[in-house]
């Protein structure tokens, strides 16, 4: 379902036009009212009067996370706090917080794109959300809940944590959309086996996946084990929330980026050179409706693809491929470039192994070194050292030829690697470089 | 003339080996004979155990990774050669054994010998031809 024909399915060419008006007044605004934009376009050379056409984005310059914590908590705001009606902040891994903040009519903005996002989905107005993303300073929980509100259906706060409890209510509430992290959808169906609750007779059908890379294998094994179907959504507080992009559930490829609201492009990361459509890269964003936090050609560190072919659900926007990493917890080992997606990717093909997996990575005097904990499976457990070896020694080898770099496997007991109930943490780097 | 016997994976940690005996411990299951095969990181820990069902709802609920396998207990004469006369047999027919462990106990005047071979049944059928004494699983499981 389509939740807003007129700017979803809007022609390109009135789509471009929308984009250009709207690009100039966010620049124009930012210039005149935060005095870090006014600063970073003087340095360039660049006035918002520049900008005559999309193309001239590219002069703009960027704006990192590191810009961000500079200016911590409110030193990018747009607005005076009075305008201010929410606050959100963003986890961060290293240092300070990312703070952002929405006017009244931000609020409402993200509501109608998260609405978007879950008709896009497949869900509506009868449907009952169990909405697990957590609720607090993460835009997770609040974003999709003003969505499903705005949407008009049944929405069910419960946040993250207390699988056991999630599992008894999805199951008496009837709940039939699912929104979580990926990884958290994998272990209510581990908490539901526990039980010994069938989560695939659940009135369950779809989820809407988002906050950490995964996989179209992951995607395999989510839609087979809830029975339901797996969508992904993306979004980031920075330019929003969830909401910023989603898959529509009649394709299921590419997730379709609300143009009308945030211009995407694709940058090489090493150098900041735009690169044409479909090639890979760095995703960055400007946003051209936001009033309490505008963001400027902002660089996401996700890595993705743009491509605009036509969808057949007949939606106007470019679809970006899903996030398959990020270029800042890239892993460069003995100088391979290593998404630890791709580690998952090389797990879901190899039986006897689960899809939880850990990457250690260490530098043994010059020499990085990679080892891949893997949990054993029933499946997977012969009581010959042998059978382990040579499982062991073709999950290494997949990952030699698919990466490129030689990993350790270590196998570990099952349910022994942390499942975290927000985002999984994949990677110990050791290294110190 | 199969026995019975479950297999655990362990991580190579302190306390692994430990928690499987004290589960096993509490759900009154006894534990008849085992081997443990180490690696640098991991473990299996092979056992014959007077309930294999016991021991299995005992462990599985508790997130450790349990299999059963068919393995075949041989009386062998207790005194020198006695091994080496059985292994002596299985070669010729060049039935390959996966590993062995002795059991605690003896029967009558032999000594048991845990066999896991690559051809089961051939090694059975072999074995007893040859009259090399077999035991059941159900006199091993309670000797």
């Amino acid at each position: 379902m389509i939740w807003d024909e007129d700017f979803e399915t809007l022609p390109r060419e009135a789509l471009e036009d929308l984009q250009l008006k709207r690009l100039r007044a966010t620049t124009e605004r930012v210039y005149a009212t935060v005095p870090f934009y006014k600063n970073k376009f003087d340095e360039a050379g660049i006035r918002p009067q520049d900008i005559k056409s999309l193309i001239d984005l590219k002069h703009l310059p960027f704006t990192t996370k590191i810009d961000l914590r500079d200016n911590y908590p409110f030193g990018l705001f747009a607005v005076p706090m009075e305008q201010v009606v929410r606050i959100h902040a963003s986890s961060g891994t290293t240092g300070k917080q990312t703070v952002v903040g929405y006017t009244r009519r931000d609020i409402n903005t993200w509501a109608e794109l998260m609405a978007r996002s879950l008709a896009a989905a497949g869900a509506q107005k009868n449907d009952m959300i169990h909405n697990a993303y957590g609720y607090g300073l993460f835009t997770g929980g609040l974003g999709v809940h003003y969505g499903a509100e705005k949407l008009g259906a049944s929405v069910i706060p419960i946040s993250g944590g207390n699988s056991k409890r999630q599992i008894i209510i999805m199951q008496d509430f009837g709940s039939t959309v699912l929104t979580c992290t990926p990884s958290y959808a994998l272990f209510l169906a581990e908490t539901s086996e526990e039980m010994g609750v069938d989560i695939k007779k659940m009135k369950l059908k779809v989820g809407i996946f988002g906050a950490e890379p995964w996989s179209e294998r992951m995607r395999d094994e989510i839609e087979h084990k809830l029975n339901i179907d797996a969508i992904d959504i993306y979004g980031l507080s920075e330019v929003m929330g969830p909401g910023v992009s989603i898959e529509c559930i009649e394709a299921k490829r590419g997730l379709h980026i609300f143009e009308d609201h945030f211009i995407p492009e694709i940058i090489n990361p090493q150098t900041g050179e735009v690169l044409p459509h479909g090639e890979k890269g760095e995703l960055v964003f400007t946003t051209i409706t936001k009033e309490a936090f505008p963001l400027i050609r902002y660089r996401t560190r996700d890595i993705s693809v743009l491509y605009r072919q036509p969808c057949k659900c007949s939606r106007t926007h470019v679809r970006m491929e899903r996030v398959s990493g990020r270029s800042d917890d890239m892993l460069i080992i003995r100088g391979v470039n290593v998404f630890p997606s791709q580690i998952e990717s090389v797990l879901m093909n190899v039986a006897g192994v689960e899809p939880h997996y850990l990457l250690v990575v260490d530098r043994q005097g010059t020499l990085d070194t990679l080892e891949v904990q893997v949990e054993v499976n029933q499946k997977g457990f012969s009581d010959e050292v042998k059978d382990f070896q040579m499982l062991g020694r073709r999950i290494e080898k997949d990952i030699k030829d698919l990466l490129g770099v030689t990993a350790v496997v270590r196998m570990v007991e099952p349910k022994t690697i942390q499942r975290s109930e927000g985002k999984a943490q994949r990677v110990i780097d050791k290294r110190k470089i | 003339m199969k026995v019975e016997q479950i297999s655990i994976f362990l991580e190579n940690k302190p306390g692994a080996l430990a928690e499987v005996t004290r589960i096993l411990g509490e759900a009154g299951v006894n534990i008849r004979a085992l081997s443990l095969a180490d690696t640098k990181d991991f473990g299996i820990l092979r056992l014959i155990v007077n309930d294999n069902e016991k021991a299995k709802e005992a462990l599985g609920p508790k997130g450790f990774t349990v299999r059963k396998t068919e393995v075949v207990a041989v009386e062998v004469p207790d005194r020198p050669g006695g091994l080496a006369e059985i292994l002596k047999i299985l070669a010729e027919a060049r039935i390959n054994v996966e590993y062995l462990y002795a059991f605690v106990q003896q029967s009558g005047e032999n000594a048991i010998i845990i066999f896991r071979f690559d051809e089961t049944d051939r090694a059975i059928a072999l074995l007893s031809e040859k009259n090399v004494r077999i035991l059941e699983g159900q006199k091993v499981y309670t000797l």
